[in-house]
């Protein structure tokens, strides 16, 4: 705070010390006690969500193996302007930190990343390395490691090492950092020349993934707002004794897991299952019907897990509209369908958008119930996401799609922003 | 009665139940003149408000029939009945500007875009909140909403307007004004109005004819002055104004005038309006100012002792209260001027009035 001079800063009491610095230490210990009062939260959210989420974006960009195990291949190959072959002295360098990492151990953790890029790099660098191993045995290690045709001995080794692509993965996976991961999570890489081109269409799934998770997300959001502004404008009209025990009911499957429920949706739905049972018995249909491992499946659980998030915010915006707008609307000669259009409908907006950004933005992430009850068309991104942290361990580019996700989050935020307004939205 | 064609509202024996025990309006019968200030007053839970919603259509008749301009409301929806309405709560579409407000209901009219505009300007004009078109109900004060709610409900200029206690959420002062600016704009718009309050000062001060409501029947429909100066029952004479009770017994009747025996002491004359007969209990009724302490000889040939208990001073006048007849709740307003008496508290004076201002009433 500036300096109050005697002009500028207001009055001044009798003791010449100014108002403004008098409020300012009256108020002291109310903000202290408020900082207080939110700081052990503010630590755990950092600590437990915010940090973590700085890292794992980190992840997608980092790229430190081929820097770790080869260090001085790493930075030759970084000098390489990526024309035709790397230099010889580059070749010489990276054969003899391939012997050394294969003798340490290390190596498998850089052909795990060079296979990433062209599979079936894992075996060619082990082979490389034992074939190396074996010629120093024969040959002496400087005759070997100091040839002047490393490129000849390394094509006779594998022959793919005649082709350019696999020099230039070497050197595109140098650096310490990349955005490799990121352009795989949208399906394009880099060419041998360093270009960005997307990449074969057997191969590209994350942006059809995407897509596809962005539709589940729409149609679960549409039905549950279909299926739930009835529902809270039911309990928004009823006396609050009744609307209070419907509540009470829309809250009960909170009580469950949300596995448990998804798993019920799979007894319940499945061929054998309790409602294919009872319509064929009633002979509504004759075969049973595929409810579940589809998208019919995803649907009816994830609209059912979903529904209270888009009913509660409406209800409370419901049940603060004055119930004489209604009356007052038909006193002034709207006919029930129009005021409700024009004088309810607007005021229940906040609510709805809400309710809509709420459940879109959860159903995007949604991993467990597509997992269960969709079939293989059906997964979101989630599911590739944890396929690559669990299954492939390939934590880059696990991270890389879920940025690619938090990246769409915050653009659908953004348009709902937009559109709607989120300091127009109430929860109450 | 008012002849066939100036009733714009009848009610017609209307009965109202909610539960199918008790009547909250019992045989409701009621006609409102064309271009009518009306007010119904009564207590809380008197059915006066039933009885506006059903006349709005919110409230449905359980017997008998409201005619509206000689048509049957029964089967009208409140959107087709042309009434305009203003709520307590002014229930003004928060989502909306003034201007979009009162554009509401022309626009559900079909009304053409340039009408719509003039009649806006004229109705905003009315009530002075021209230059607020273009706020939002929030960004107004209560005094300031409270005028658009009128304003909405005149703009399409409906035939009968109804209120239901409209000023009832306004500050004493606010009030005040608001119900002169009510009364101007009945007065220059013509249009009828039945208004439903439970303030007595309101209803006074604006109405043609008050209807006073008790447990869901009419107790009196008279304009203000017959009904202050003249009330028909002790209920009304003790709800309309300040009013001192002396309960009593009929000794002698004899057409308009009667004898009445006050329980503690005393027969005095009194008018008889409305006595079941001799030896039958009755209320007498004597309005503060027609009491004078120490009266001149002639024209009050009923004195009492009266022994002074509280003086109130307030300005205009001072308030006394004074045991009479071993009432001690016993009222007399003393107005300021240089003869009134000097009084003090624990003497003994005589109080007299005029029999004709003592009107004896039902038990």
């Amino acid at each position: 705070m500036a300096a109050v001079s005697p002009n500028a800063g207001g009055p001044i009491m009798l003791d010449g010390v100014p108002l403004k610095i008098r409020l300012e230490r009256a108020e002291r210990m109310r903000k202290v006690k408020a900082v207080g009062l939110i700081l052990p939260l503010f630590i755990f959210l950092m600590v437990t969500f915010a940090i973590p989420i700085v890292v794992m974006l980190m992840r997608s960009v980092e790229n430190p193996e081929i820097v770790q195990v080869l260090p001085r291949s790493a930075a030759a190959m970084r000098l390489w302007d990526g024309e035709g072959f790397p230099p010889n002295e580059a070749m010489q360098t990276f054969a003899a930190e391939v012997v050394t990492a294969k003798a340490a151990k290390t190596l498998g953790k850089a052909a795990k990343r060079l296979n990433y890029n062209a599979s079936g790099f894992r075996s060619m660098l082990f082979k490389t390395g034992t074939k190396l191993e074996r010629a120093i045995e024969k040959e002496g290690e400087e005759a070997v490691l100091q040839g002047p045709e490393m490129l000849e001995r390394f094509i006779d080794i594998d022959k793919r090492w005649g082709e350019r692509r696999y020099w230039s993965i070497i050197r595109q996976a140098s650096p310490p950092h990349t955005a490799w991961y990121l352009l795989r999570s949208v399906d394009r890489d880099y060419d041998e020349n360093t270009d960005i081109v997307p990449i074969s269409e057997d191969q590209a799934i994350h942006v059809e993934v995407l897509w596809r998770t962005i539709v589940i997300s729409a149609v679960v959001t549409l039905l549950c707002l279909l299926l739930g502004f009835p529902i809270a404008y039911l309990l928004g009209t009823l006396p609050t004794k009744q609307s209070n025990l419907l509540i009470l009911l829309l809250l009960l499957p909170f009580w469950t897991s949300l596995l448990v429920r998804t798993t019920a949706w799979l007894v319940l739905l499945q061929n054998e299952g309790v409602i294919n049972d009872i319509a064929i018995y009633f002979g509504l249909w004759d075969e049973p019907l595929q409810l579940v491992r589809n998208r019919m499946g995803t649907y009816i659980a994830m609209v059912h897990i979903l529904l209270p998030f888009m009913v509660l915010p409406m209800f409370s915006v419901m049940k603060g509209i004055d119930p004489y707008h209604m009356k007052a609307a038909a006193s002034l000669g709207a006919n029930p369908v129009s005021a409700f259009i024009k004088v309810y409908l607007p005021q229940t907006l906040p609510g709805v958008g809400a309710g809509v950004l709420l459940v879109f933005i959860l159903s995007l992430g949604y991993y467990i119930t597509p997992a269960l009850v969709g079939g293989p068309a059906d997964q979101m991104l989630s599911y590739f996401i944890a396929f690559h942290v669990n299954t492939t361990v390939n934590w880059g580019l696990a991270a890389a799609l879920s940025a690619l996700l938090l990246v769409c989050v915050m653009i659908f935020f953004a348009m709902y922003q937009r559109l709607v307004g989120v300091g127009n939205i109430r929860m109450n | 009665m008012p002849g066939e064609s100036e009733a714009l509202v009848e009610f017609d024996n209307v009965d109202k139940t909610f539960d199918g025990e008790t009547l909250v309006v019992k045989n409701l019968n009621m006609e409102v003149g064309q271009g009518e200030f009306l007010t119904m007053l009564g207590p809380s839970g008197s059915g006066k408000t039933t009885t506006l919603l059903m006349l709005a259509g919110f409230e449905s008749i359980t017997h008998g029939d409201i005619l509206l301009g000689g048509r049957s409301l029964k089967n009208v929806p409140p959107y087709r009945r042309d009434i305009g309405m203003v709520f307590q709560n002014y229930a003004l579409f928060p989502h909306m500007t003034v201007e979009e407000n009162l554009a509401f209901p022309l626009e559900a009219r079909k009304m053409p875009r340039d009408q719509i505009k003039e009649k806006i300007d004229r109705a905003l004009a009315m009530v002075r909140l021209s230059e607020f078109s273009r706020r939002r109900p929030a960004q107004l004060s209560g005094g300031q909403q409270q005028r658009v709610a009128v304003a909405r409900a005149l703009v399409y200029e409906p035939a009968l307007v109804l209120m239901d206690e409209p000023l009832g959420a306004l500050d004493r002062q606010l009030r005040e004004n608001m119900q002169y600016e009510l009364k101007h704009i009945h007065e220059t718009v013509g249009v009828t109005v039945v208004y439903v309050t439970h303030d007595q000062g309101e209803a006074l001060t604006m109405s043609n004819r008050i209807a006073v409501f008790n447990e869901g029947e009419v107790q009196q429909i008279a304009t203000p002055q017959v009904l202050y100066e003249e009330p028909e029952n002790a209920f009304v004479a003790q709800f309309i104004g300040e009013n001192n009770r002396l309960m009593g017994t009929v000794r002698s009747l004899n057409g308009k005038e009667c004898q009445v025996e006050i329980d503690g002491g005393g027969e005095v004359a009194a008018l008889a309006v409305n006595v079941a007969g001799v030896g039958e209990r009755t209320t007498l009724s004597l309005r503060p100012e027609s009491v004078k302490i120490d009266p001149p000889a002639d024209g009050y040939p009923d004195r009492f002792d009266a022994r002074v208990e509280e003086l109130i001073y307030l300005g205009d006048h001072t308030r006394v209260r004074v045991n009479v007849c071993l009432h001690d709740d016993f009222i007399i307003k003393v107005p300021r001027s240089g003869d009134a008496p000097r009084l003090e508290v624990g003497e003994t004076h005589t109080v007299g009035w005029n029999p004709a201002d003592c009107r004896a009433l039902d038990a």
